[in-house]
């Protein structure tokens, strides 16, 4: 099985392109603007402001191109390293902050964001969007779900329950597996012995495709054909966008322990972002003082969200008794005020 | 007013559910054509078609998932697994998932959901169809635990359960079933939730029970009740959250208490009720609490699994042992 591409390395069209020019330039923007939060969210880590935080850089592509293929009303269930699909959809750089700061108020995204605060666990959360897509389509919406995971999810037993009811349910899911080669330090190669994960599909009855994950268009072409059959009530697809993460599995990780810097090199010349500038460049679409012009926004547009999470008052001790249920119930009540006892009033 | 056994009271609940809220789906193993492994679901399908109550394949993790996406997205499911027993593959869901989000998104995103589940034993079943680890799901944060003793009990709580909006897992005494038959209102009506029920009044012990020992806690007070002993029955109806008022109001009432649970002694209901009477009661109280339990040991199997399970005996003696000086 060969991967869909689009986009060369050297930025060449090698197909009819999905997109107009401006159209591009726009996933260039957002493919740039993610970079620079993912640098400023681990430079914040560094810096002690976020707990750990897990980075993407080498995964825009896949994140981008991907969520540009959906509407803005459809569900999206991601995990705590797909922040670039997330805020295409509309999560807001400041929930996404805000919840590696260790506020739960992160995962509230503004209403008609239809996108689940990230999932921790590995794997539970894809039959979710089978659920989410598949309650749509009973209530007569033709609104879809797309779900991201990595290659290590598809290990889990999960994986398995929700391809399965997708498939029987002809639900409308989109199964967006980043195999970003490695899940913590655990290689590709170790996590299955299928040559492809997109081959899993066949045994489910959906469609499976490979794509070059870090060629936007390529992802974003094969995202809205997936979507489409989805919307049109023609079921699941299983997507697998080969990639790399560039970074180790979080700021707690160190890949050197586990990947040798030839395979990083050789990723390198497949980066996501230089590919669409090669291409933009040669059609006069693309200037230096544009690139820095988006990279000072996006850095500005970052630091204010920061600055918002930050400013933002904590929740008092007693907020979790909040949470637990629409309204706090006779015993939850009772633990709050031992607590508050226990702080001596402080509230 | 029909007399109706719980099955039936159940069923009965569903179809209420079913006809008057179109959000509500059900979902799991078996329930469709064959109308579910005890037959609660029975006729349902029929009715309302295969797009309300859905025949699943076998995955519980995958039935509480969806269920779990379903409500998130609006609706209103309610889903079954056969036995508590293969709860398990879905543990990761509930406590993971099902009972977090409300949390997780500041109650952005919400999963008003019920998981109904056989358990309990008393009808010889295979291994894992008698489990009672019902102290699982009550230790679980965000998720409430159900349990009704009687047909109308379990009608009122579960159509409660569907209005909720918080997740509910709804356990349904297998031994109970098709023992009892009663009087169940028609039509939609409810009991709340997180408020036990006084049973019978009496003033020297609690016995303070559950799912299908309650039956057996009333069977013993009539036991005692002939050896002038008073005993107050209560049936806790939920185990989270659970009504520690009405406990302890008893407790302090009486001054003894016998609490009793299928499930294991060790971090279970039976304890909880004995942390909670004596944080709120102690200086009420005229003897030890006693806890008549499922012992620390795998439930055992058909030939010997009444001596796991509390009857009528063993609520007696522990009741007496209250009593002695």
């Amino acid at each position: 099985m060969e991967p869909v591409r689009i986009l060369d390395v050297d930025g060449r069209l090698l197909d009819e392109s999905p997109l107009p020019a401006e159209e591009i330039r726009r996933l260039f923007a957002a493919m740039v603007t993610a970079r620079a939060f993912d640098h400023k969210a681990s430079a914040l880590q560094l810096q002690g402001r976020l707990a750990t935080y897990a980075q993407f850089e080498g995964q825009e592509a896949a994140q981008i191109g991907s969520a540009a293929a959906l509407r803005a009303d459809d569900w999206m269930v991601a995990t705590y390293r797909d922040a670039a699909a997330m805020w295409m959809q509309g999560f807001p750089w400041e929930n996404l902050l805000l919840g590696r700061m260790g506020d739960e108020r992160g995962g509230s995204p503004p209403q008609g964001v239809n996108v689940l605060p990230p999932s921790i666990t590995v794997g539970a959360h894809m039959i979710h969007a089978v659920g989410l897509g598949w309650a749509e389509r009973l209530r007569g919406s033709d609104r879809v779900a797309i779900t991201y995971f990595g290659d290590g999810a598809t290990s889990e037993g999960d994986f398995h329950e929700a391809m399965n009811f997708a498939g029987v349910y002809r639900t409308p899911t989109v199964f967006l597996c980043q195999n970003n080669g490695w899940a913590i330090s655990m290689s590709r190669e170790r996590q299955t012995a299928s040559e492809t994960i997109a081959q899993k599909a066949d045994a489910y009855g959906i469609p499976g495709v490979l794509v070059d994950g870090n060629d936007v268009l390529a992802v974003f072409a094969v995202t809205r054909d997936a979507v489409g059959r989805a919307r049109r009530g023609e079921g699941a697809t299983l997507i697998e966008a080969q990639t790399q993460r560039m970074g180790a599995h979080t700021t707690a990780d160190d890949a050197g322990r586990y990947r040798d810097e030839a395979t990083l090199a050789a990723w390198k010349l497949r980066d996501p972002i230089d590919r669409v500038r090669k291409y933009l460049q040669a059609s006069g679409a693309w200037s230096e003082a544009w690139e820095q012009e988006l990279i000072a926004s996006a850095s500005v547009e970052i630091e204010t969200a920061a600055n918002r999470a930050e400013g933002l008052a904590p929740f008092g001790p007693g907020a979790a008794f909040d949470r637990v249920f629409a309204r706090p119930s006779a015993h939850i009540e009772l633990q709050r005020a031992e607590l508050l006892r226990d702080l001596g009033g402080e509230a | 007013m029909t007399v109706m056994n719980m099955a039936n009271a159940l069923n009965d609940a569903l179809a209420v559910a079913l006809a008057d809220d179109e959000r509500v789906v059900l979902l799991g193993e078996d329930i469709g054509r064959t109308g579910g492994v005890f037959r609660v679901t029975d006729g349902l399908q029929t009715r309302f078609g295969e797009n309300r109550v859905i025949d699943t394949p076998v995955a519980e993790s995958g039935i509480v998932g969806a269920a779990f996406g379903m409500a998130i997205a609006g609706l209103r499911p309610v889903a079954e697994i056969q036995f508590l027993g293969f709860s398990y593959p879905a543990y990761d869901q509930i406590v993971s998932h099902v009972g977090r989000i409300r949390n997780r998104s500041n109650h952005r995103f919400t999963a008003p959901l019920v998981i109904r589940i056989p358990f309990g034993g008393g009808i010889g079943a295979a291994e894992h169809h008698s489990e009672s680890s019902e102290a699982m799901y009550a230790h679980t944060p965000g998720i409430k635990v159900v349990v009704p003793a009687t047909p109308s009990a379990a009608k009122g709580l579960l159509l409660a359960a569907i209005e909720d909006p918080d997740p509910v897992i709804f356990l349904e005494p297998i031994r109970v079933y098709r023992a009892i038959k009663e009087e169940v209102p028609e039509g939609r009506f409810t009991i709340p939730i997180g408020v036990a029920d006084i049973v019978r009044t009496g003033s020297d012990v609690s016995v303070i029970a559950y799912g299908a020992t309650v039956r057996d806690a009333l069977a013993s007070a009539d036991t005692l009740d002939a050896d002038g002993v008073s005993v107050e029955v209560i049936d806790l109806r939920t185990l989270s959250p659970l009504d520690a008022s009405t406990v302890v109001a008893s407790a302090q009432k009486t001054g003894r208490v016998v609490a009793v649970s299928e499930g294991h002694r060790t971090a279970g209901i039976a304890s909880e009720l004995a942390a909670i009477v004596q944080e709120q009661a102690l200086y009420s109280l005229l003897a030890p609490v006693q806890r008549v339990t499922g012992w620390d040991t795998v439930v055992p199997l058909k030939r010997t699994e009444r001596h796991h399970i509390p009857g009528v005996a063993r609520i007696v003696a522990a009741v007496r042992r209250t009593l002695e000086d």
